[in-house]
């Protein structure tokens, strides 16, 4: 039904849909609203070719070297900048990670720089209203509010809440802050709800975070599997890597394993399509063919891993026909997609969100690195895992310890580790909060609804469209107890319920390092200043460091730079030794041409392509990052009972059994809800909505579900629905199509920022709950129920939807769907 | 033999852990991982009581012997909140370390005994009760210092 309709839409509107936004100076290689992967430029195990993707509104009158922010592909560019604004971008074809290209948001993304409605001063509430005040009254109040609640209740009355969105040399900065200066162990990033199962996986497996390939295993890898990873939509550029080498000879076989027949699905050798919270049926079903079936590397295993025996033992009820039985998964796909992962000789896995915010999150993940590893596939070209980030600087959050991380990947449990920061701060060790885990995102939010924070300083994330169950985060965050500080470039729900605002400055107003998902460090130079009183966040948190007087031990300020490249190079220090290495890096060397992958240093002066290639992991005791959890209830593992296993440099085969979702359909709410993200958009479209080309192309939510849902409820396409959870109710105009019966698709991008006409948040319907290793929110499921609320009336948001019905299958028939 | 007595005391606590932390997931419903994971362990307490059926039945408690039950008052807090919370996180690790002790004493038995079916099936019980353990002292460790310097 959706298919027929959109096919006519499109042929009825491609040049007018797609050729509206040309301005008469404007210049564009490509359009990559109309074609979002853009020409092919087939090749096999060679260097990726170049493509320069460039997109300028004005001629510049110069570049500034750079790389995207708008996923965690991290792909180096140029701002194009002319008379001190920016008036484009470009690719970098030196750079190794995208060799020129850029994706939709990446073209279009840096219009939101100029967007009339940049917040350019500060503001406090004032009689309930917030109102426009100095530098010097906004920090002023925040300090006083500080050390008040310090003199009441100690920094434990205080936590952070930052972002994947600033950069390394801010998140460092903030990390001592928060660590050294006041000693709050409640800080954390929205990291949190995008990455934490990803550096928990990394950790659970390898003793440490750190991916252990690169994208150039893509040149080369005769197998891809995406799981839960819709790469085509999150991950443009690493997609057009992929269809480039579908293109050439040797094309790789893709499996992929998502609920939602998605534009990766569709290129799929063998797509698994599993109900909504049965991946650990179905990756235990894989790696119990490959070990029937003998597929593995014995020696590897022997050599280089520990824990086979109880892995082969939870894994080998996990027949075939008991897969199919709990997910859904024909056992012949299952069986085809272990046949290729266990006789490839090279293999490219991905995991995302599919993973990351479903049930058994962390266990699903460290699956993935499983098959990997009885494979013996792991430390060589071809061969990657690419635990993914959702975000640009993810990695930043997770390396530098502005989450609930320890600088350079050190161990909250490992005393030296402690001792190593505190001598290098100058500050006694027991400042430093390690009596504990540091307090997770979703654990700070409930100290601040029972009121045991008192203060909550929020940078860049938008936690009132984010977090899941929006009632009653808008409810905390309210709290007359709360005192809430929100630092960003835009007006949003959440600075709506601040008490300070903070106007920040933005990527092209600063300059700072990204660290992108292959550990490609990339330096993003200033190219113009920000708006207004705009202030960077690095010099918004040395302010508050000044104003608080944190000092060292000795009496000098504890924060002893002023600048990002001053930060950097005490960062570099931080890293030094441990596996996220820094030291071999400059700013100077991060300026001459492509990004530098991590370790740098010494022995690797042009950085590393691969981690492990000795088969040595980052697990002995006094290096790892984690003594481990206990993957079903997140129960910490003491130091001591780590060195009575101490597996001295061999990687974890760990696994569980099966838990069904804690909130399965039933006769009240009988439908699954899934949420996700649009190829246009980025989190909660604070710039890609004020881009008008990628707003245009998807400018509304809508609900996607099966035909046969449709005809059951008497839904036609466009027609507005109410889906209800327990937590709360949405509307949503219908999109009917690619999708599975039982299960519906919102994605999570819009809020009320600019249309509060009706209640259409994603998360206004999510679990609070989480992963217990992790702590990711649990995004990906929740029961809800459907029904008609109002006929397709053809204006208003069903105009929208049918725009975007068209841009979707436009795209899909460019895929060859 | 008085092995019935300790097998039916280890019994009665792992009936009592079922019972506690399903009241404790309902009560402190509002901390959601509290909610999910105290169930999760009750339904561990009652695969132990599962597995420990067979071997009450073998060994029955000598009838005449005394009831040998710790008197205590546990989970009494009508309260809610953190506090509460600690305190009952609290009151759960005694009892459930009580189970690990009979765990102890009985694999003694065993293996005086020189019974390997009951070694394997408390060598088992106890590591999972362990799991229980680890899991309260990690939840215990977490909530002080906040309930206790900043508590409301």
């Amino acid at each position: 039904m959706f298919r027929y309709t959109v096919y006519r839409l499109v042929v009825a509107l491609p040049n007018k849909l797609f050729q509206q936004y040309q301005s008469i100076n404007m210049k564009q290689t490509r359009d990559s609203i109309a074609d979002i992967w853009g020409e092919r430029t087939p090749y096999y195990n060679e260097q990726w070719p170049e493509r320069l993707d460039e997109r300028v509104t004005e001629e510049p009158d110069h570049w500034v070297q750079a790389a995207c922010v708008l996923c965690s592909t991290g792909c180096g560019m140029d701002i194009g900048v002319k008379d001190g604004k920016i008036v484009g971008v470009r690719g970098r074809g030196v750079d190794a990670v995208n060799r020129g290209r850029l994706g939709p948001k990446g073209l279009h993304g840096w219009i939101a720089n100029h967007s009339p409605d940049r917040l350019t001063k500060p503001m406090i509430r004032r009689g309930g209203q917030l109102q426009e005040a100095s530098w010097d009254e906004a920090m002023d109040l925040i300090v006083q509010k500080s050390k008040e609640i310090i003199d009441k209740h100690t920094s434990l009355g205080i936590g952070f809440y930052t972002s994947g969105q600033l950069f390394l040399e801010e998140y460092y900065t903030l990390g001592i802050i928060g660590k050294a200066g006041l000693g709050t162990p409640h800080m954390d990033g929205n990291t949190r709800l995008c990455t934490a199962t990803s550096a928990a996986a990394l950790k659970v497996t390898f003793g440490s975070d750190g991916q252990p390939g690169s994208y150039t295993d893509l040149d080369s890898a005769e197998v891809i599997m995406h799981v839960g990873h819709n790469t085509a939509s999150q991950h443009t550029v690493l997609w057009m890597r992929i269809l480039d080498r579908l293109e050439g000879p040797n094309p790789p076989k893709l499996i992929v394993i998502d609920p939602r027949e998605t534009y990766t699905a569709k290129k799929a050798t063998v797509h698994l399509a599993p109900r909504v919270g049965t991946n650990i049926p179905v990756l235990n079903g894989l790696l119990n063919i490959i070990i029937k079936e003998g597929l593995i590397d014995h020696n590897y295993i022997n050599a280089h891993t520990v824990g086979f025996e109880e892995l082969k033992a939870i894994v080998s009820k996990w027949n075939p026909r008991l897969v199919e039985e709990v997910s859904g998964v024909p056992a012949h796909k299952l069986r085809e997609a272990a046949l290729l992962l266990g006789s490839t000789k090279t293999l490219v896995s991905t995991a995302l969100q599919g993973v990351y915010q479903s049930m058994q999150a962390t266990a699903s993940a460290v699956q993935v690195n499983n098959i990997h590893l009885i494979r013996g596939l792991i430390g060589k070209p071809g061969c990657g895992i690419y635990q993914m980030n959702g975000q640009p600087t993810a990695q930043n959050t997770r390396e530098t310890g502005a989450d609930g991380d320890l600088p350079g990947f050190r161990n909250w449990g490992n005393k030296e580790h402690i001792n190593e920061l505190a001598k290098l701060w100058n500050v006694e060790p027991d400042t430093i909060p390690h009596w504990a885990p540091p307090t997770h995102a979703m654990q700070i939010m409930r100290f601040c609804e029972t009121g045991a924070i008192k203060m909550l300083w929020i940078s860049a994330t938008n936690p009132a469209v984010s977090m899941p169950n929006l009632g009653r985060m808008r409810k905390l965050l309210a709290k007359e107890d709360l005192f809430v500080v929100v630092q960003d470039a835009f007006k949003t729900e959440t600075t709506q319920l601040a008490d300070v605002v903070l106007p920040a400055a933005i990527w092209g107003e600063k300059t700072g390092c990204t660290t992108n998902v292959d550990r490609t460090v990339h330096i993003c130079h200033k190219a113009i200043e920000p708006p207004g009183e705009a202030r960077a966040d690095l010099d918004i948190f040395i302010d508050y460091a000044r104003r608080m007087d944190l000092k060292d031990k000795d009496g000098n300020p504890l924060i002893k730079w002023n600048t990002p490249e001053e930060a950097f190079e005490a960062w570099k220090e931080c890293t030094r030794g441990r596996p996220c290495d820094y030291t071999g890096m400059s700013y100077a060397k991060l300026s001459e041409g492509s990004g530098i992958q991590w370790p740098c240093n010494e022995k690797y002066p042009n950085g590393t392509p691969h981690l492990y290639t000795d088969g040595v992991f980052a697990t002995a005791a006094d290096y790892c990052e984690s003594y481990g959890h206990d993957l079903e209830t997140g129960a910490a593992q003491t130091p001591d009972e780590y060195k009575l296993i101490d597996p001295k440099g061999k990687a974890f085969l760990k696994s569980v059994d099966y838990q069904p979702p804690h909130e399965e359909p039933d006769e009240e709410y009988p439908l699954w809800l899934t949420t996700g993200r649009l190829v246009y958009h980025f989190h909660t479209r604070t710039k890609t909505g004020r881009a008008k080309e990628l707003q245009n192309a998807a400018p509304d939510s809508y609900v996607q579900l099966s035909a046969e849902d449709a005809a059951k409820y008497d839904i036609e396409d466009g027609d507005m629905v109410e889906i209800s959870s327990r937590r709360g109710t949405v509307f949503q105009p219908a999109m009917v199509g690619l999708i599975e019966p039982g299960l519906i698709f919102i994605p999570f991008h819009y809020g009320y920022w600019d249309n509060d006409n009706r209640s259409r948040a994603a998360n206004e319907l999510t679990l609070t709950e989480w992963d217990p290793v992790s702590k990711q929110p649990h995004f990906k499921y929740a029961a809800v129920r459907i029904r008609k609320a109002a006929d397709n009336t053809n204006d208003g948001p069903s105009a929208a939807l049918a725009h975007m019905e068209a841009v979707i299958d436009h795209n899909f028939k460019m895929e060859g769907a | 033999m008085l092995i019935g007595n300790y097998l039916q005391l280890a019994f009665d606590a792992e009936k009592e852990a079922v019972k506690a932390f399903n009241m404790i997931a309902g009560k402190h419903g509002d901390e959601p991982d509290v909610y999910q994971t105290c169930q999760l362990l009750a339904s561990w307490s009652q695969n132990h009581l599962n597995e420990l059926k067979p071997w009450v039945e073998k060994y029955p408690a000598r009838p005449d012997t005394t009831a040998d039950k710790l008197e205590r008052m546990m989970f009494d807090n009508e309260q809610k909140g953190s506090f509460a919370l600690l305190r009952d996180l609290h009151d759960l690790w005694i009892l459930v370390t009580e189970i690990d002790i009979c765990w102890t004493v009985l694999l003694q038995a065993a293996d005086g005994l020189r019974d390997k079916e009951m070694k394997t099936t408390f060598v088992k019980l106890q590591e999972s009760t362990k799991r229980q353990i680890a899991w309260l002292q990690t939840r215990i460790k977490q909530s002080a210092p906040q309930t206790l310097i900043v508590g409301v």
